[in-house]
């Protein structure tokens, strides 16, 4: 007979099973492997890093940190495949050039140059596939980032949804600048840049699918202009950015936690985020937290520089609604727990598969 | 679309003087348990952390009411072979995708080349079959009387419109029988239960009242913000102390005590009861679920398509039972957060936001330790 453990026990026992390295057990990719959540790191860091094994990979940083001869390069590529291309405030050429851009900043790189590879379907017209063109380029005009190099593929009807982007980057990382996740540390002040979940939400939107109507609009932006400004004015102060693409706020906060052995504590009701996104939530009983942006960073900043960062921020456009949203602890190490508008506390976990809606 | 209305459900201030009052109703040295029978309850009291509010003493245990969760195996594997026959397209709700069955979840059938898709209601998988018309599009209907009435509209529609490449693979439980089979379940002393809302605003309040007649026990239809739920508590509270038991409607901005008659007629219509149905964890229980009527048999896919139908056994360390009934609590199972976890569910429970272990889970562990989670500025 089993005997009789404890609640805690049971944590613990979770805990350490968490922490175990991640293997990739499934036979077949399914799309959960694609969600960013915890089969997304299985397959990542169960598969495919130990195979490509170097340890400028195994860091799993947003760009991988290269050193040539006196520079510090950042170095970081991405894949863009969204449905519908186009939705309110964006589209997937914008997005490719901003995703990519937004790996570089929050790696404290100054984005110098990337290279775009096409992928597009037999039929597409024209006109959407210049329209596209148009957006990169917009994109790439205002961050000041040219596009330097490309390719084209075209393949057979059916075998991609219109066209898919895949971008790469390279930037330059100041030789004072050290952002790097195990130099978070327990007092440090956690910051998100704006409204989360705008993204994310506008693209379900935009599907057609719900019966919702909101004016949510993607925030597909870069950032650097942002970083640029709160590394100028808090320099080593910063300890850790990240962007919080796919797997939103909450997936970075997790990664975080667990990278830099700490508890992160967030206060929700601190969380930007517009009444259209919270409703739209709402009703789909999706967390925002969850939700993907496409313009927005968690940044981990040492207390005495927490409100400094937070003025940086709120001074350039991308930030104007940047919040603290909690702080780093030691205890618990490697969670992230929330405390409610309503005045209870939860867990905030990894995403697991897609955030579905919920259906009654 | 605002939301702003949900604040005033929310606010932590009502939610601790609601505590207190609900702390001065207990009985010194009693422990009370009270059933929230509704999944979305569940999820509502670990996402917002309900319980910090509550004194100790009184403990929520989590019921059978969650669509996904009472989902057999065998009915998994019904679908899957339903989606691996030709032109096939099968929709279902988000949820259902990672339900482990026999031979995998539909997100593992859709990896071997199955075409099963997430749709948000059945009229959504109507207009895939409209749009479709060479292949042959099946919706696997889950859920309470709360989604039951959809699942009826769509396949009137259907008809009315004349779609014949649609069919339904009805799972449509009802919840009375449920509640039946934990009150008659001998492991558990269960003080109360809330009722839950959603399926209430279909059904009403009255089929709910043999619980405290036969049985003594006070519910309350309760709705799904967190201060709905203490408030509920508290009525729930209050009956205890005066010794009554009643049927009690605290949702009463949603609920109407007879049900919404609309509803039920057209469920009346397309449905007929199953003579029993299996229910995961529960086992076979007599008139719990519905099928299509003999009217409206032409939309049945089981009629449609040749399921394998059987009982797939559930693995031999999954107590989803025993959690479903609120017999364990969730972490009180031995493959909880070891074998069984959000990403590799071996229970039913583990899989849905509204399943009492995926809740807890996710949200609730930590819960017990009251951590200061004072933010300064
Ligand atoms: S831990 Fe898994 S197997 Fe055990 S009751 Fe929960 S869902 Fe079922």
């Amino acid at each position: 007979m089993t005997r009789q453990i404890t609640e805690d026990q049971v944590g613990e026992r979770i805990e350490a099973i968490r922490r175990r390295p991640q293997r990739f057990r499934d036979e077949r990719v399914t799309m959960a492997h694609g969600a960013g959540g915890k089969a997304s790191r299985a397959l990542v860091e169960g598969l495919i890093v130990p195979l490509l094994d170097n340890p400028a990979l195994a860091a799993l940083s947003d760009a991988a940190s290269i050193d040539v001869g006196q520079e510090r390069l950042a170095f970081t590529t991405d894949a863009f495949v969204v449905r519908p291309i186009s939705f309110p405030g964006g589209s997937i050429g914008e997005l490719a050039v901003n995703g990519t851009i937004n790996d570089l900043a929050v790696s404290g790189a100054r984005p110098v140059a990337l290279s775009a590879a096409l992928i597009l379907e037999e039929g597409l017209s024209a006109e959407v596939l210049s329209a596209q063109v148009e957006a990169m380029a917009r994109a790439a005009r205002t961050a000041g980032v040219p596009v330097v190099a490309g390719d084209t593929k075209v393949v057979e009807r059916g075998k991609c949804d219109q066209m898919y982007i895949v971008t790469t980057g390279v930037g330059v990382v100041a030789p004072e600048t050290q952002l790097a996740a195990d130099r978070v540390r327990a007092g440090d002040k956690v910051l998100v840049s704006g409204t989360i979940g705008d993204h994310g939400v506008a693209i379900m939107l935009a599907r057609g699918e719900l019966d919702i109507e909101a004016d949510v609009h993607s925030d597909t932006r870069s950032l650097w202009d942002l970083v640029r400004e709160v590394l100028a004015r808090c320099g080593t102060g910063v300890h850790c950015m990240r962007d919080a693409t796919r797997g939103g706020v909450a997936t970075v906060l997790n990664e975080i936690a667990m990278a830099a052995e700490v508890g992160v504590v967030i206060a929700e009701e601190r969380v930007p985020l517009r009444p259209e996104v919270m409703g739209a939530g709402e009703i789909l009983g999706i967390d925002p937290l969850y939700v993907a942006n496409e313009g927005k960073l968690v940044a981990f900043v040492a207390p005495e520089h927490a409100d400094a960062a937070l003025a940086a921020m709120r001074a350039t456009p991308a930030g104007e609604q940047a919040a603290i949203i909690g702080e780093v602890r030691d205890e618990p190490p490697g969670r992230v727990l929330g405390r409610t508008g309503f005045g209870g506390h939860r867990m905030i976990d990894m995403l697991v598969g897609d955030p579905l809606p919920r259906i009654c | 679309m605002t939301m702003r209305f949900v604040d005033e459900f929310r606010d932590p201030e009502l939610a601790a003087v609601l505590g207190r009052e609900i702390t001065a109703l207990c009985e010194p040295g009693r422990h009370y348990k009270v059933m929230e029978v509704c999944g979305g309850h569940t999820h509502t009291i670990y996402r917002y952390g309900v319980q910090d509010h509550l004194p100790d003493d009184i403990e929520l245990v989590h019921g059978p009411g969650c669509p996904v969760c009472v989902i057999p195996m065998g009915r998994v594997d019904d679908g899957i072979a339903i989606a691996e026959q030709d032109g096939v397209i099968l929709t279902c709700f988000g949820d259902m995708m990672r339900v482990p069955g026999g031979n995998g979840s539909f997100l593992d059938a859709n990896a071997r080349g199955a075409d099963i898709r997430m749709v948000y209601s059945p009229l959504d998988a109507l207009r895939i079959a409209r749009d479709n018309p060479g292949r042959q599009v099946v919706f696997y209907a889950i859920g309470f009387e709360t989604t039951a009435p959809s699942t009826a509209l769509t396949v009137l529609r259907a008809k009315k419109e004349g779609v014949s490449n649609f069919s339904v693979f009805c799972n449509h439980v009802t919840i009375i029988p449920a509640i039946k089979a934990i009150l008659d379940s001998p492991d558990l002393r269960l003080d109360a239960f809330i009722g839950p809302g959603h399926v209430s605003t279909v059904i009403g309040c009255r089929p709910y009242e043999f619980i405290p007649r036969q049985h003594g026990k006070p519910l309350v239809c309760g709705g799904f913000e967190p201060l709905d739920l203490l408030q509920s508590v508290y009525m729930i509270m209050r009956q205890l102390a005066e010794g009554r038991a009643e049927v009690e409607n605290q949702y009463t901005r949603v609920v109407a005590y007879d049900g919404n008659p609309v509803a039920l007629k057209v469920l009346a219509e397309v449905f007929s009861l199953r003579p029993y149905f299996e229910w995961r964890g529960l086992g076979s229980i007599s008139s719990s679920a519905l099928q299509l009527s003999e009217r409206y048999a032409e939309y049945d896919a089981e009629l449609r398509y040749d399921v394998p139908g059987l009982r797939v056994a559930d693995p031999k360390a999954c107590q989803c039972g025993e959690v479903l009934k609120g017999v364990l609590k969730p972490w009180e199972c031995k493959v909880f957060g070891t074998a069984c976890t959000p990403e590799t569910p071996i229970g039913t429970c583990m899989v849905s936001s509204e399943g009492a272990c995926a809740a807890y889970y996710n949200y609730g562990r930590y819960a017990k330790q009251r951590l200061h989670l004072e933010i300064a500025t």
